[in-house]
Parts: C-alpha cells; sequence; structure tokens
C-alpha cells in the first residue's frame, strides 16, 4: 500500500530522512516513534506531499510520487492527514469543515454530503456539535472533528502526525478511543505518536526512528520488551519514567 | 462692523458645494468626490487583489511583471499618475471622460498600495490552514478560495480602511484637471467671490472629515457584523 525505496530529504544541509525502506501493507497499523527531531513528521508527510522527497522512491496506493504524471490531488484526496494543531477552518462551521472537501472535490450534492457528514460526526460522538464553530469546541474536540473532516473524502489510507500531542491530558482517552476504532475498522494508518498505551494495544507493528534514519522496526510486544537498539532502550526509559532519566 | 466671518458664501451656495450644477449640468462638489471615491474604490478592491495574487503567483513569467507593476506605480506621486491618465488615455483611446481617466489614475495607484495589504492578508493566515486543505485534496485555487481569501479578507478589513479613507481624500488632487469634484468647486466659489477663503476652505475641510468619519465608523460596525468573528 505504502512503498519507501531508498527515500532520502534534505532541509538544505540538513539530512532528515536518510535511506528509508519501508513497506506498509493494506488494513495495518504503524506506529512510529522516536525523539524530536529524528525525522517522523517529516517521513509521514512525505507520503502526501505535504514535503516532496529528495531521492528515492515512494508508491502509495500505485501511484509513484516522483512520477511527474501523478496526480497529486488525487492523491491526496485518497490519504487523509490529521494534525497536531488540528487545523479545523475557523470561519466554518463543524458541519462545513467536514462537507466543503466531498462537495467541493467529488461534486457531492450538498444533501447527501451533509447526511454523510452527520454520520462520521455521530461516529466520533460530536453530532449535537454540528453547527458549533472550531473555536467553541475543546482540543479533543476539534481534534475528533479533524478526523471526522479527514475521513470525509473517504480515503484508503489515514496520516497522524501526532494527534494528541497538543492535547490536556484528560482529553488523549476520546480522541485515542476514535483512532483505535477506526484501526478496527481495517483502515490502513500509520500514526506518530509517543502514547506507547495505544502503541502497544492497536498497533501491528512499531518503527523507532532517531537522526532520519528507521533504527528499528518491530511488533509492539518485540519493541516495547526487547529493544535491540541502545537509542531505541534510552528512548523508552525516557519515556516511562520521564523524572529519573537525568539521573540515572 | 461686519462680523469677522461670513458663512452666507457657504448658505448661499449650498447646492453647488455638494451636487455642482446637477441636474441641470453635470454632476459636481461633494457628488462627484463620493462618485469618484466610490467607484475607484470598489475597482481597486478588484485590481488589488488580483494584482496581489499574481504577484505571489508560483510562475515567475506572472509575478516579475506585477512587482514590477507594483513598484513603479509606488514610487510615483499620484498627481503624477493623475497627469499621466489625463494626457494617455485620450492619446491611446481617443476621447476619454476627464472623470474616467481621474478615476483610472485612482484605481491604478491605490490597486497597487491595496495588492500589498492583500499579500500581507494571504500570509498572516497559518501554513495549517493551507496544509489541512491541501491534504483533503482541494487544489491550490480552491485553497485560496474556499479557506485563506475568506479568513484573509476579513483580517485585511482595517488597513482596506485606511486605504480607503486615503483614497477619498486623494480625489481632490483631481481638481489640477480640471474634474469638478469638491475642491474645485471651493476653489471655483473662492475665485468668484474673492472675500472668503477661510470660511470656505475651513467648510471643505468638514466635509472631508464627515466623509471619511461616516466611512470608518461604517465599516466599524460592518466588522463586527461578520458573524463568525464573534467566535473568537
Amino acid at each position: 500500500m505504502i512503498t519507501f525505496k531508498g527515500v532520502h530529504k534534505w532541509f538544505k544541509s540538513l539530512h532528515v530522512l536518510n535511506d528509508i525502506n519501508l513497506h506498509v501493507t493494506p488494513g495495518e497499523v504503524l506506529v512510529v516513534c522516536g525523539p524530536s527531531g529524528s525525522g517522523k513528521s517529516t517521513l509521514i508527510r512525505t507520503i502526501n506531499q505535504l514535503e516532496p522527497i529528495s531521492e528515492g522512491s515512494l508508491i502509495v496506493d500505485g501511484m509513484n510520487l516522483s512520477d511527474r504524471k501523478t496526480d497529486i490531488n488525487k492523491l491526496r484526496a485518497e490519504v487523509g492527514f490529521v494534525f497536531q494543531q488540528f487545523n479545523l477552518y475557523p470561519h466554518l462551521s463543524v458541519i462545513s469543515n467536514i462537507t466543503l472537501a466531498p462537495a467541493k472535490i467529488r461534486n457531492v450534492p450538498k444533501k447527501e454530503a451533509e447526511e454523510q457528514a452527520m454520520a462520521l460526526l455521530t461516529r466520533v460522538g460530536l453530532s449535537e456539535k454540528r453547527d458549533a464553530y472550531p473555536s467553541q469546541l475543546s482540543g479533543g474536540q476539534q481534534q475528533r472533528v479533524a478526523i471526522a473532516r479527514a475521513l470525509a473524502m473517504k480515503p484508503r489510507i489515514m496520516l497522524f502526525d501526532e494527534p494528541t500531542s497538543a492535547l490536556d491530558p484528560e482529553m488523549i482517552g476520546e480522541v485515542l478511543a476514535v483512532m483505535k476504532d477506526l484501526a478496527l475498522s481495517g483502515m490502513t494508518m500509520i500514526v506518530v505518536t509517543h502514547e506507547m498505551g495505544f502503541a502497544r494495544e492497536v498497533a501491528h507493528r512499531v518503527a523507532f526512528m532517531a537522526d532520519g534514519v528507521i533504527l528499528e522496526e518491530a511488533p509492539p510486544e518485540d519493541f516495547f520488551l526487547r529493544p535491540k537498539h541502545e537509542r531505541a532502550k534510552q528512548f523508552l526509559r525516557q519515556l516511562l519514567t520521564p523524572m529519573h532519566a537525568e539521573c540515572p | 462692523m461686519e462680523p469677522f466671518f461670513n458663512f452666507s458664501v457657504i448658505t448661499d451656495n449650498f447646492t453647488y458645494f455638494m451636487i455642482g450644477r446637477f441636474p441641470h449640468g453635470p454632476l459636481g462638489g461633494v457628488g462627484l468626490t463620493l462618485y469618484l471615491a466610490v467607484v475607484s474604490c470598489v475597482l481597486s478592491f478588484f485590481g488589488g487583489l488580483i494584482l496581489g495574487l499574481l504577484s505571489i503567483s508560483r510562475f515567475p513569467a506572472v509575478r516579475y511583471p506585477a512587482l514590477a507593476f507594483i513598484n513603479l506605480v509606488r514610487g510615483m506621486p499620484l498627481l503624477m499618475v493623475i497627469f499621466w491618465m489625463y494626457f494617455l488615455m485620450p492619446a491611446l483611446f481617443g476621447k476619454v471622460a476627464e472623470n474616467d481617466t481621474v478615476i483610472m489614475a485612482l484605481t491604478l495607484f491605490t490597486s497597487a498600495y491595496m495588492s500589498r495589504i492583500v499579500v500581507a492578508g494571504i500570509e498572516g493566515i497559518p501554513k495549517g490552514q493551507t496544509e489541512a486543505a491541501l491534504s483533503t485534496g482541494l487544489t491550490s485555487w480552491q485553497v485560496m478560495l474556499y479557506i485563506v481569501l475568506p479568513q484573509g479578507l476579513r483580517n485585511m478589513i482595517p488597513s482596506f480602511v485606511n486605504q480607503f479613507v486615503s483614497l477619498i481624500k486623494d480625489t481632490s488632487l483631481a481638481f489640477i484637471v480640471g474634474v469638478s469634484e469638491l475642491t474645485h468647486v471651493a476653489t471655483q466659489i473662492n475665485n468668484r467671490t474673492m472675500a472668503f477663503p477661510t470660511e470656505i476652505f475651513v467648510f471643505i475641510a468638514l466635509i472631508y472629515f464627515i466623509l471619511c468619519y461616516a466611512f470608518t465608523s461604517l465599516s466599524r460596525w460592518l466588522e463586527g457584523r461578520l458573524s463568525w468573528s464573534k467566535a473568537f
């Protein structure tokens, strides 16, 4: 479904992605973790070409991203993206946030688009917020609307870029629950997150990145119990006991 | 002994100050000032929007001519642009009404300034908005039309108002090419009566102030009415 082959990316002289080789099969849930600045956000942003790659080959849902003939807008419509900062449109109501893309790109009639949007809002537990504006919602609610907005295009792949990092602790659960539900429905997902509980429970595979390299790829039980790489061990130690990380 | 100020020159010529010789002759005075300001205002809104969008185009062949034009116009005094249009337009298109040459000059000049406001407004919208919209598959034009401009235009309103207030005042420069707007009417009456320059120019100063103040108030009211602004 998604295949990285020898992918590199540079920001000027900074080597952010270094020889990435990764294959994600349909229905798989991959969690990507690693210290900040390791290139994990850049990695998933390349998949819908919010960041173009510098070298190598990247094939998403049968479309080759390096091919000039590939219609990037069509690709993006097939790939849902959820941002750390939600990025809902503040000038549109919740329902319009969701129906905009289907109405403008797929020419879905207004009534039908709204029915589909309501079904999605019900799925994320926010049907009573259809006419609210984003600023009237809590962070957790905004992120759930953002997930519904991404799902409105009926994507075949969903990408999550630290979807809970900007949330207050008590709202993380509601967003993770929606994501778990989505994973169980068989969606192909790549999730950049530090929520190790989610990774352990939902992911089929965990990829650990540092300095632009994928250092380790393993099923969650192996990764958490028997991390091979020293950087991964250190990362997990810090994550589990942040207070004691400084003084081992 | 006569009073120090004599405002009868205003009351005697009040209709002429307001609408010139209209309806028996061409519109003049405050009426013409408003006409010049409103028409140039509407045209330069669209002119500024188009110029602004062109000046941030992905294509250098579009971007550079637009930027060159904007910088050229911004580097010229308005009075010169007015002269320029006044002599150039008839040379190019035969007879053009003086009012129209002034409208064109004001539009050209104001559009160049407006375009920078438009660019600033667009660049002020967080990058995440564009990325979110692109990630749903919208084209960059759709993103501009449905996401960036609706938010950006609202942020541009205060700067637009500034520019349009300047525009109202700038219409006074039209007097130099004999267009009978308020300032021209005032100089005419002054030349005819020869005795009351203070009264006349205090009066038209007051009129300009009222026009500008009314416009500022109107736009503040409009800004408050934009529904989603309340949500913030």
